[in-house]
């Protein structure tokens, strides 16, 4: 294939070097870390991030709820806000594995949150959706001008909320509330709890519960963000980076010049490149066979195919 | 002058906001008039009393069925036009004249309200309400470089506006095609982009999943058109950066 990784200008392993922030971080903490120096250095006066129902509760400005109850809004559910300070952004950190409409958020960001230069986090699909919005901007008017750095992590697949809560609280046994991190990595689903007691699950036991869109998507390392970012490929506690397009290059290169992350190249690190491009590559075929069989779902009929 | 387009503004049952979006491009407005687009014919703007024979002609509004004028308008603005592209809710999808039903002094007889692509072919949509002065732009270069471009210029104009011509197969919308054409489709993968989209907070996200409240819905077609999975090209997308580049370009 070859185009499975998208467009890139380089790629490196890298983690933050802020110590205190490593803690509260997925990975190597690069989107935190990268969000909180543009926020220093005005590159973005905002974010828009996945942060969480306590988040929520300290902040009620800071996000636009749902038609839901407030008080049901359960642990472990992703609600997109704007943060606007490193604080911030720390509460929000870690990844919630559920849906989190991160754009949802966009143009009210340049309205009610005034903001004129955003930073935006978001899974391959939110990237896509982000780029067709500035190209053919329909309902988004004068927002593509205003997206300064947009920050792509790789997906393999997400889930519904309800999906994780079986998950977590059928399947691993335990209660959502007591799980301080969850993880998808060497073909496993992990829950770790707050008492230190770990899960693991084999993913074969998670594919029923996936997003059924996610079926169709054809982009595993976030191809359209300004940088995109992953654990695949490098080791524990640090992250494969992409750096795409000019803006993400330009904010990369002040970051690495402000010492914000320490790097190892790419080639030197193990699984490295190869096991993401066989992981891309794994998605992507699956997804095309997915499509390909709408187009003889019913009989005579086709499901509808949205890319043109 | 000579290499400009010629441009046609067909003012229907619209409420003038299209004009303003299209005005809202400041200076870049007056970039496409010096360079680019030479306006004949614009009822807000320019003095020409009658439809006149265009490259391209921008249609805003619905078309009332009963009123004469306005039949014989959209028709002669087909015959006048090569390129017709509808601007705005109004023009694409009949949008808020959906729900008009007459009764009102003084043209009770005034009821019936088309969108322009049933009364005439549609070569390009332009959805929104207001639809947004950068896509107005983008459409307004593209039309150009389609027109006077070079070989390789045409083949990106045609590879963008291929989705906005696509669009035009349909005459209806409403936010249930989002249930219809993207969750029904399995398609939905709770980006929140149609939230974000609607002009009246019709739709929020209930369990990354839209939801909508449609007795507010104006059915302006912003949500699905908007959405990345109603259509999404590959080829185009991709290359956002250049694109981005060649229109801002385009207008210094
Ligand atoms: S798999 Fe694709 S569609 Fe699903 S959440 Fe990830 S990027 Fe989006
Ligand atoms: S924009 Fe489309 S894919 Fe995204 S949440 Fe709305 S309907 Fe789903
Ligand atoms: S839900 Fe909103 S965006 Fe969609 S058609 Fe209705 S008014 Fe327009």
């Amino acid at each position: 294939m070859g185009a499975e990784l998208g467009k890139y200008k380089s790629v490196v392993s890298a983690r933050s070097t802020d110590k205190e922030l490593l803690k509260h971080a997925q990975d190597g903490g690069i989107v935190t870390s990268l969000f909180a120096y543009a926020l220093e250095e005005g590159i973005i006066d905002g974010a828009i991030v996945a942060a969480s129902k306590e988040f929520a509760a300290k902040n009620p400005s800071k996000v636009m709820l749902d038609n839901s109850n407030f008080d049901m809004i359960e642990p472990w559910r992703p609600i997109p806000a704007i943060v606007n300070t490193k604080a911030e952004l720390l509460a929000a950190a870690g990844t919630k594995y559920n849906i989190s409409p991160n754009v949802a958020l966009l143009k009210e960001a340049t309205r009610a949150f005034g903001l004129d230069k955003i930073g935006i986090v978001g899974t391959p699909c939110q990237m896509q959706a982000v780029r067709k919005a500035q190209l053919y901007p329909i309902g988004f008017r004068d927002v593509g001008a205003s997206i300064a750095l947009a920050v792509g992590i790789f997906c393999m697949e997400n889930f519904p909320y309800q999906s994780i809560l079986q998950l977590v609280e059928d399947h691993a046994a335990m209660k959502l509330e007591s799980v301080k991190k969850m993880e998808i990595g060497k073909g496993k689903f992990w829950v770790y709890g707050k008492r230190g007691q770990v899960v693991q699950l084999p993913l074969k036991v998670t594919h029923k519960y996936e997003q059924p869109g996610c079926h169709v998507c054809l982009d595993y390392v976030a191809n359209l963000g300004d940088i995109s970012t992953g654990s695949v490929g490098s080791p524990d506690g640090w992250s494969t980076v992409f750096v795409r397009s000019k803006i993400g290059d330009s904010v990369w290169a002040k970051a690495m010049a402000a010492g914000v992350f320490e790097t190892q190249p790419i080639e030197k690190v193990k699984p490295g490149l190869e096991l993401v491009t066989k992981l891309a590559n794994e998605k992507i075929t699956k997804n095309k066979a997915t499509l390909e069989a709408r187009k003889t779902f019913g009989v005579g009929k086709a499901l509808r195919n949205p890319y043109i | 002058m000579a290499d400009k387009i010629t441009l046609g503004y067909t003012h229907l049952s619209g409420c003038t906001g299209c004009t303003v979006a299209l005005a809202d491009n400041y200076a870049g407005l007056l970039t496409l008039l010096d360079k680019y687009v030479d306006l004949k014919y614009m009822p807000t703007l320019a003095d020409a009393r009658h439809i006149q024979k265009v490259d391209v002609s921008f249609v805003e509004g619905s078309v009332c069925i009963n009123d004469k004028l306005a039949v014989q308008e959209i028709k002669e603005t087909r015959e006048k036009s090569a390129i017709v592209v509808a601007l705005g809710g109004c023009a694409c999808y009949g949008n808020i004249t959906r729900f008009s039903r007459g009764g009102q002094q003084n043209q009770p007889a005034h009821e019936a309200y088309l969108p322009i692509g049933d009364l005439i072919k549609v070569d390009v949509f332009i959805p929104g309400c207001a639809p947004t002065p950068q896509m107005i732009r983008n459409v307004a270069v593209m039309a150009y470089l389609l027109l006077k471009g070079t070989k390789e210029q045409k083949d990106l104009a045609t590879a963008f506006l291929t989705p906005l011509m696509k669009l035009t197969e349909k005459n209806e919308a409403c936010f249930c095609e989002l249930m219809t054409q993207v969750i029904n489709q399995g398609l939905c993968m709770g980006c929140g982009t149609c939230a974000a989209a609607c002009p009246v907070n019709a739709i929020t996200m209930e369990y990354g999943k839209p939801q909508g409240e449609r007795d507010l819905c104006i059915k302006c077609g912003a949500c699905y058109s908007q959405c990345p999975r109603s259509f999404f090209s590959f080829d185009v997308v991709e290359n956002y950066e250049a694109i981005n580049e060649a229109i801002m370009a385009a207008l210094q």
